[in-house]
């Protein structure tokens, strides 16, 4: 297997960066290009820009974006948020985004997932299930699907995703430590990478996590502070976790 | 200034690949036609996706032969992912597929615990680590190194292939390829 990957997620909207607390009241921090390169830097092995708004103008501004990354990172990334057709993935694609991830579209349409897999390779397509007490939300987490995550993880794996990005609901903001029961059983469903997300406030849950899933996505733990993954990964190697050496 | 070539037959990636050649300060294009291909210092054959629709697309543009002919002419070939496997003789893929010849060998799906095979492994007797992202993969003589067990480069004639992404694989993946350009 490679090296467990640590994968830094920034939150964009209208071509910036931007927190906020459930996409309310978003706040600008800073731009993606150099942020991400800053990451890239402090040794991220991947990185997942995430469009929180997704409305018609972002996905222009996206497209935009994903050319400017590519133009200065040497590294691979996701694009996510608001995908809903393989028109729009073709067009991140070409861009430069090596990934698309797709998470309500491919819930209501899951023929979507095929695809993708059919035109841009399962390499290349991310379903993200956002999950809270093992049920699929769709709609940024605020609509109840019915679905068991590991189901969905499993059927979607048939379909052709590539990997799966996990997000604990009930973990996420939380900072004390990813949803393990849940990122093992959608784990133990598939056989293709899954990265976790949601709920991680130090290395030991990162630690944790990396036994069960192949990758953990970082949010909030960083702080949009590359110097914060750099003592992250320090600290992980000091607990024995093989991540990459950069250099 | 060298000269270097990226075929396109719509397959992902050239831009990547193509940011990353820029970065070396060469003059490189992506290009679909086979005299392009055929004249330039490096040529390279980049690629995701699937070796059957790839197959069709090179032989559509006659970027097969080209490249064919490039290798019988002793001229520098980077082949990078499915552009490795595509040069092999054949791929288990998409139910068999005739691949180009230039490289001894087929190629055959992972057996690996998580296919596709994703992240950062290392190379040996290289030392560094590079980004993958394959689910099949070279069985080759021509093997230079591996990753895993699995083929990382093959070399054969004037051709060079990876199984890794040096475009995706920060300053390590650029140390790689400016040594590609330096036998160009």
């Amino acid at each position: 297997m490679p090296l467990p990957r640590l994968i830094p997620c920034l939150d964009v909207a209208a071509g910036r960066v931007v927190k906020g607390v459930r996409f309310e009241g978003l706040r600008d921090v800073g731009d993606p290009v150099e942020l991400g390169a800053a990451y890239s830097d402090a040794g991220a092995d991947e990185l997942v820009f995430l469009d929180v708004k997704a409305t018609l103008e972002d996905r222009r501004s996206l497209v935009e974006l994903v050319g400017r990354v590519a133009g200065e990172l040497a590294i691979p990334f996701t694009v996510g948020g608001g995908v809903r057709t393989v028109a729009d993935a073709a067009a991140l694609l070409d861009a430069g985004a090596d990934k698309v991830s797709v998470n309500s579209a491919a819930l209501s349409e899951p023929g979507l997932i095929g695809e993708l897999a059919e035109r841009l390779g399962s390499q290349a397509v991310v379903t993200a299930i956002d999950a809270a007490g093992g049920e699929v939300y769709s709609h940024a987490g605020t609509r109840p699907t019915g679905r068991q995550a590991a189901d969905w993880a499993h059927e979607a794996q048939g379909r052709g995703a590539g990997e799966i990005l996990l997000t604990s609901i009930d973990a996420d903001g939380t900072r004390e430590g990813y949803d393990l029961p849940l990122t093992g059983a959608v784990a133990d469903a598939v056989s293709i990478p899954v990265i976790a997300s949601g709920g991680a406030g130090n290395a030991h849950h990162v630690a944790e996590v990396l036994e069960v899933a192949q990758a953990a996505l970082l949010a909030s733990i960083l702080h949009e502070n590359p110097d914060r993954l750099s003592s992250l990964r320090a600290e992980l190697q000091e607990l024995g976790v093989p991540v990459r050496d950069a250099a | 200034m060298t000269s270097v070539r990226i075929c396109d037959y719509g397959a992902g990636n050239t831009r990547s690949v193509e940011v990353a050649f820029e970065r070396l300060g060469v003059d490189v294009a992506v290009t679909s036609d086979p005299t392009a291909v055929l004249d330039a210092d490096l040529a390279v054959l980049p690629g995701v996706g699937s070796a059957g629709s790839a197959m069709a697309r090179l032989r559509a543009d006659s970027l097969d032969v080209a490249l064919r002919e490039r290798v019988r002419s002793g001229k520098p070939t980077l082949g990078i992912c499915l552009g490795l496997q595509l040069a092999l003789e054949e791929s288990e893929e998409d139910g068999g597929v005739e691949g180009l010849g230039i490289v001894p060998g087929r190629a055959y799906r992972l057996k690996d615990a998580r296919v596709p095979r994703i992240g950062w492994a290392p190379v040996e007797p290289d030392g560094a680590a590079y980004y993958f992202a394959h689910s099949y993969a070279a069985d080759t003589p021509a093997a230079t190194a591996h990753s895993e067990g699995i083929v990382a480069e093959a070399r054969h004639g004037s051709f060079l292939g990876v199984q890794f992404h040096p475009e995706k694989s920060g300053p390590a993946g650029a140390r790689y390829l400016a040594r590609c350009l330096s036998h160009a």
